[in-house]
């Protein structure tokens, strides 16, 4: 029994994987009514670590320790057994049901007969208490990401967890969700419950945590009291060198528009206005990035554009055609590119060998095809060239898709829609889920093809990403352009509004205006 | 008069025709309801038909049919469930399977049974009091146990489902899986008991045409009414209440068909046999060109294998 | 200690190749337990069944002559099933082909052979399309589950039949038996070699040959196989699957209309209610057991056809026709069993741990 009271203790957790090892003799020390946060990279082993302590994974070797004493975790019931429980990045949540039926799925009472009157009142009661405000009886998928967040928060403080692990809880939510999300927090742990906070943000790090432990490659590199550090030094040994700079922006002519939106209007897959009226352009050698939390439309965007969405109203003006409504084949002969976001579900056929995907948009070219019948000379021929050129690290190219990394399966994605007869290229979070090497890879593709005329259109979460690569950016909220703002003019805190709907007009205009 | 009655006889017989399918679709929607799609349902009815009459036949006692249909629809339902559980192959298939491999053994197994009378069969049991109610008590009471039986089987189902842990856990395993896995329910026991239960509801379906309805046995005789089952599990949004009106509505075409002729219309009867598959169709066309809302979907998970990462 | 399924990454090719054989095998064995428990001696029964199909040159013949229908549909269910489209009509559609034809010979008693046959191929192909274009249609544009309502047009298909032979098609001399009269000699589809096997067969040769050539090479077999394996990735890339959906299956079901022609043609020279034992539904099996590829299709074929042929013969010594049925419904399991076996690796597993990397396994 020491001086510090510890809710947690992982001591020399060692985990292997088929050819990695995820945990590396890692240490970690969460004390009683703290907010430890755990920062890494993707890659890093935090997901690792954190299932371990949930009890979905055995560490090869290691001890755990919770309050205390030694615990075997060897089932996610035995960790909530032990009160310690998990808020995952994906919810795992039951659509059709109501808030209070998700939360009570599992538990063994009331055996037979449900009534749900004492149930919702409970919730309520949790709900009130750690300012999580929440219908019981609303089904999930009426309410709103946050809301979401909030019903997973319940799920665990209904079994008596006091252990909440909350794993990148923030990329979900706008600012102000964020300021409520900490709100609780601070709740939580004043009422003694404990908080381990997976991110790889460092500026949430630096708000919210008492104590920080970086892991990098599996390893635990550093740990301190927040107060003591800083986000230089955090960044530092998380990426294990200085932080690079920005990559190379050659100045490039802006040529005229290749896209064009105007009053652009589209129903969701709910029924309701997930696009309510976008005007929007792209211009030849320009990278016009689209900010915003996922879920303000930017999907239906990509998809209305491409032609996989039907627009209610306004017009899509593709090299000042108006291609409102075509068929994804005239969008694609009209020199559009799509990467999309579902890379695996949509942009490649995993089953099929990488001939078979890099021919998905070429084969009815007449280079491509005597008549009827595909050359299949040709075809191969052209995707050994493509192969070469983008570095698609593969044995050959009839290698199965599904057997090539998430980096170079993107690769492959990439080296077909940039190779293709295009003008624009619509790329949707293209850099979600790949280590730092593909992120760099897919960025330098991206300025190559700034540089050789084409316009894009990037949509992604990460305004790192956007502040780096574009010319200007607009933000989406609730299927609305809420503001555009040029690169000279970038302001986090404005961006930060208007990503939680507050337009920027009252700020004044804030477009940049090209000699066009 | 004449047209009353034969109005109320035709809704009587729409009951007892709609029974066998009933049955069938309370079975598959519990099925369906776990995530599993059972396409065999057709060949489980036969395979529940053929065992119950094999066994009354031998036996002597219905009682013994009856749960010989249960236990035979129970056991190619566990096949079911294995193949498509445990092993994961595709359900469609492997329910297709179940129907030619159910016809053919059924086929085989009733060879000798053709043409054999059934000493002793579900008689008309009138329930006193009830079934003297004008119209409705002959619509409703004046049938036999096993019809009587979906009367409690129906609303036993719905508050199942409905109003119980046990019902909300079998839901969730429908609709997410990994969810329903996360929070500690049985997705594997789950799937395997609702499988099973289906095909033993298909089998007491199938049991009630060769122990009730016709009673014999015919090579066949379920007629597609293991498939109509199937159809109407969508048509019914997977809720037992309309299953059971979407079945009566079914056994009323099929009795409609029989009566057309005695009114004197001169439709030739292979015309009037087509008409419940016909009618089928285009249901299924309707309600799934009609299916846009929330709350006519499927389960979510229906027809994926479940696979732990 | 416990056996634990673990999943492989890719299945051995030397199993893929070798399952199907394994699964006829096995299905032959739990006939033979079924058989056994039925009071027959399945060695009897199994060899009486391979001397009927196999033993002489009559029996090679009728081996090929009932693998014709079943070819025909058989390549139209793989053919759909390519495109994940599960034509499980294939039995209403051959009786709409052969309706279809028919009807053309009924129609043109007097007409030369030139004349006639192809018109007959033509509307036993058009009839077949229709019947699969009815589901196709709402499938392609509505989503519709086309297995019901394949199916369920299989009844509707029968029926139709059966009116036919019942009603106005009835041959008045033919002592009130459901038969049409007979087709005249010139609407008779020409055999080969002076046995009963017929042109059906080239129809059916040729068919697998142009399907896999289409679909090895061609852009329509290109984007039948992407849809196939991605719709969505099928769609993003501009292809237009409705379109193909209906075009499949029409394709299909103008296969199994050809082979409805060739029967009631070559072989009953008059419209029946007995057209068919059911050569839709082993088209079906047939269609699994060779892995959707046509040369493989038209093999398996014959060995289905060799089932049936050797079933009518084993009835000899008392054994129903129902058996072979039930023979193929075990094949089709047996297929389903070994192909998913061959997916997974049986591991006995010692320690008790889950993840633990302390596990010793002897490999199953």
């Amino acid at each position: 029994m020491g001086t510090v009271d510890y809710a947690v203790e992982m001591r020399d957790i060692t985990k292997r994987f088929p050819g990695v090892i995820a945990s590396n003799h890692v240490n970690l020390a969460v004390r009683r009514g703290s907010i430890h946060a755990l920062l890494g990279e993707n890659g890093a082993g935090k997901s690792t670590l954190m299932n371990i302590l949930t009890g979905l994974l055995r560490p090869d070797s290691g001890e755990i320790c919770v309050r205390g004493e030694r615990a075997a975790l060897r089932s996610p019931a035995a960790a909530i057994a032990l009160g310690i429980g998990m808020v995952h990045q994906h919810f795992r949540l039951v659509q059709t049901f109501t808030v209070a039926e998700n939360i009570t799925l599992g538990m063994s009472r009331p055996r037979f007969a449900l009534d749900m009157a004492p149930i919702e009142r409970e919730v309520a009661k949790l709900s009130s208490e750690y300012g999580l405000a929440v219908n019981p009886r609303a089904k999930i998928w009426q309410l709103s990401v946050g809301e979401q967040q909030r019903v997973e928060i319940i799920k665990m403080l209904y079994r008596g967890v006091d252990v909440l692990i909350m794993d990148e809880p923030t990329a979900v939510l706008t600012p102000q969700e964020v300021r409520e999300l900490f709100e609780t927090l601070r709740r939580m742990t004043a009422d003694g419950k404990t908080i381990i906070f997976i991110t790889h943000k460092l500026d949430e790090v630096m708000e919210i945590s008492d104590r920080v432990t970086v892991l990098r490659a599996g390893r635990d590199v550093f740990s301190c009291d927040t107060r003591e550090t800083n986000s230089r030094e955090l960044a530092s040994k998380m990426v294990g060198r200085e932080i690079g700079q920005a990559p190379e922006r050659p100045p490039v002519a802006i040529g005229g528009p290749v896209l064009e939106l105007r009053g652009l209007t589209a129903i969701g897959d709910r029924g309701t206005m997930v696009l309510a009226g976008i005007d929007l352009d792209v211009r030849a050698g320009e990278i016009h990035g689209i900010a915003g939390v996922a879920g303000n439309g930017q999907r239906e965007l990509a998809e209305a554009i491409t032609g996989l969405r039907r627009a209610n109203s306004g017009r899509v003006l593709i090299r000042s055609k108006d291609m409102t409504n075509n068929t994804p084949r005239s969008i694609i002969e009209a020199g559009v590119s799509h990467i999309p976001e579902d890379r695996l579900g949509m942009g490649l056929a995993p089953n099929l060998n990488i001939t078979d995907n890099a021919i998905m948009k070429r084969y009815r070219c007449s280079d491509m095809c005597r008549g009827p019948i595909v050359d299949a000379t040709r075809a191969r021929t052209w995707t050994s060239g493509l192969v070469e050129r983008f570095a698609v690290k593969t044995p050959n190219t009839r290698t199965a898709v599904r057997l090539l990394s998430g980096g170079n399966s993107q690769r492959l994605l990439l080296a077909r829609e940039t190779s293709m007869e295009h003008k624009l290229v619509v790329a949707v979070h293209p850099t979600r889920g790949l280590d730092i090497g593909a992120t760099e890879a897919v960025h330098s593709i991206l300025l190559r093809e700034r540089e050789s005329g084409v316009g894009t259109l990037l949509i992604s979460e990460d305004l790192e990403e956007l502040i780096a690569l574009c010319d200007r950016i607009s933000v989406m909220y609730e299927g609305r352009i809420m503001g555009t703002v040029g690169r000279d003019e970038l302001n986090l805190d404005d961006i930060g509004m208007m990503m939680a709907g507050v337009s920027a007009e009252g700020k004044g205009d804030v477009h940049l205006e090209t000699g066009a | 008069m004449m047209a009353d009655s034969m109005f109320v006889s035709i809704l009587s017989a729409a009951v007892s025709s709609g029974t066998p399918v009933l049955y069938a679709a309370l079975g598959e929607l519990v099925c369906e309801r776990s995530g599993v799609l059972n396409l065999g349902v057709e060949g489980m009815m036969l395979v529940g038909a053929v065992s119950g009459f094999l066994t009354a036949v031998r036996t002597g006692n219905l009682a013994a049919g009856v749960l010989a249909a249960l236990v035979a629809g129970g056991l190619m339902g566990l096949i079911h469930a294995f193949m498509t559980i445990t092993l994961k192959v595709n359900q469609v298939v492997s329910g297709l399977a179940l129907t030619l491999f159910g016809t053919g053994l059924s086929g085989y197994l009733g060879k000798s049974m053709i043409g054999v009378p059934l000493a002793v069969t579900f008689s008309q049991a009138p329930i006193p009091g009830l079934s003297s109610i004008p119209v409705i008590g002959t619509i409703l009471f004046k049938h036999d146990l096993l019809v009587y039986l979906t009367y409690i089987v129906v609303p036993f189902l719905w508050f199942y489902l409905y109003r119980t842990r046990p019902g909300l856990h079998l839901r969730s395993v429908g609709e997410s899986p990994e969810t329903a896995d996360a929070l500690g329910v049985n997705v594997f026991t789950i799937r395997y008991a609702s499988v099973t239960a289906g095909g033993m509801l298909a089998g007491l379906g199938g049991a009630y045409l060769s122990l009730a309805y016709a009673p014999s046995w015919l090579e066949n005789m379920t007629a597609g009414r293991g498939w109509i089952a199937v159809a109407l599990v969508i048509f019914a949004v997977w809720d037992p209440f309309r299953a059971m009106i979407g079945a009566y509505l079914f056994g009323g075409i099929d009795a409609l068909g029989f009566r057309i002729q005695v009114l004197g219309a001169r439709i030739p009867s292979f015309f009037l046999k087509m008409m419940p598959y016909v009618f089928t169709i285009v249901v299924l066309i309707i309600v799934t060109a009609t299916a846009s809302r929330r709350s006519s979907r499927a389960p979510e998970a229906l027809g994926l294998p479940y696979e732990r990462e | 200690m416990r056996l634990v399924l673990e999943k492989r990454e890719t299945v051995s090719p030397l199993y893929r190749l070798a399952s199907p054989l394994l699964a006829i095998i096995m299905a032959l064995v739990l006939g033979a337990a079924f058989l056994a428990a039925s009071g027959f001696s399945p060695v009897k029964v199994y060899y009486y069944m391979w001397w009927g199909a196999f033993s002489d040159w009559y029996g090679i013949s009728e081996t090929l002559v009932t693998s014709i229908p079943i070819m025909l549909c058989a390549l139209g269910v793989a053919l759909a099933a390519k495109m994940l489209l599960w034509n499980v009509g294939a039995e209403g559609q051959f009786h709409m082909g052969a309706f279809a034809a028919a009807w053309v010979a009924l129609s043109m008693p007097n007409a030369p052979s030139w004349q006639v046959l192809p018109l007959m191929v033509l509307a036993g192909m058009a009839a077949g399309a229709f019947w699969a274009l009815l589901p196709g249609v709402p499938r392609a544009y509505l989503g519709v589950n086309e297995i019901i309502t394949t199916l369920l047009l299989n009844y509707v298909a029968i029926y139709w039949v059966e009116y036919l032979v019942h009603g106005p098609w009835r041959d008045p001399v033919s002592l009130n038996f459901p038969l049409s009269a007979p087709f005249s000699s010139a609407a008779r589809l020409p055999s080969l070699f002076g046995t009963r096997i017929h042109m059906g067969l080239v129809f059916a040769l040729v068919a697998a040959g142009l399907i896999w050539f289409a679909l090895g090479r061609t852009k329509w077999g290109y984007e039948v196989t992407v849809i196939g394996e991605n719709p969505r990735a099928a769609r993003y890339a501009g292809m237009n699957i409705e379109r193909n959906i209906v075009l499949t299956m029409c394709l299909a079901g103008a296969l199994a209309g050809l082979g409805g022609m060739a029967e009631v043609s070559a072989i009953a020279g008059r419209m029946t209610r007995q057209l068919s034992p059911g050569y839709g539904y082993s088209a079906i099996i047939v269609a699994w057991l060779a892995k959707l590829n046509p040369w493989a299709v038209a093999l398996v074929s014959v060995l289905f056809g060799g089932l049936l042929v050797g079933g009518y013969s084993a009835q000899v010594i008392g054994v129903s026709a129902a058996s072979v049925n039930m023979l193929q419904g075990l094949m089709l399991f047996c297929v389903l069993a070994t192909e998913a076996l061959g997916r997974y690796r049986v591991r006995a597993v010692h320690a008790a741990v889950r993840g633990s990397g302390e596990e010793e396994s002897i490999d199953g």
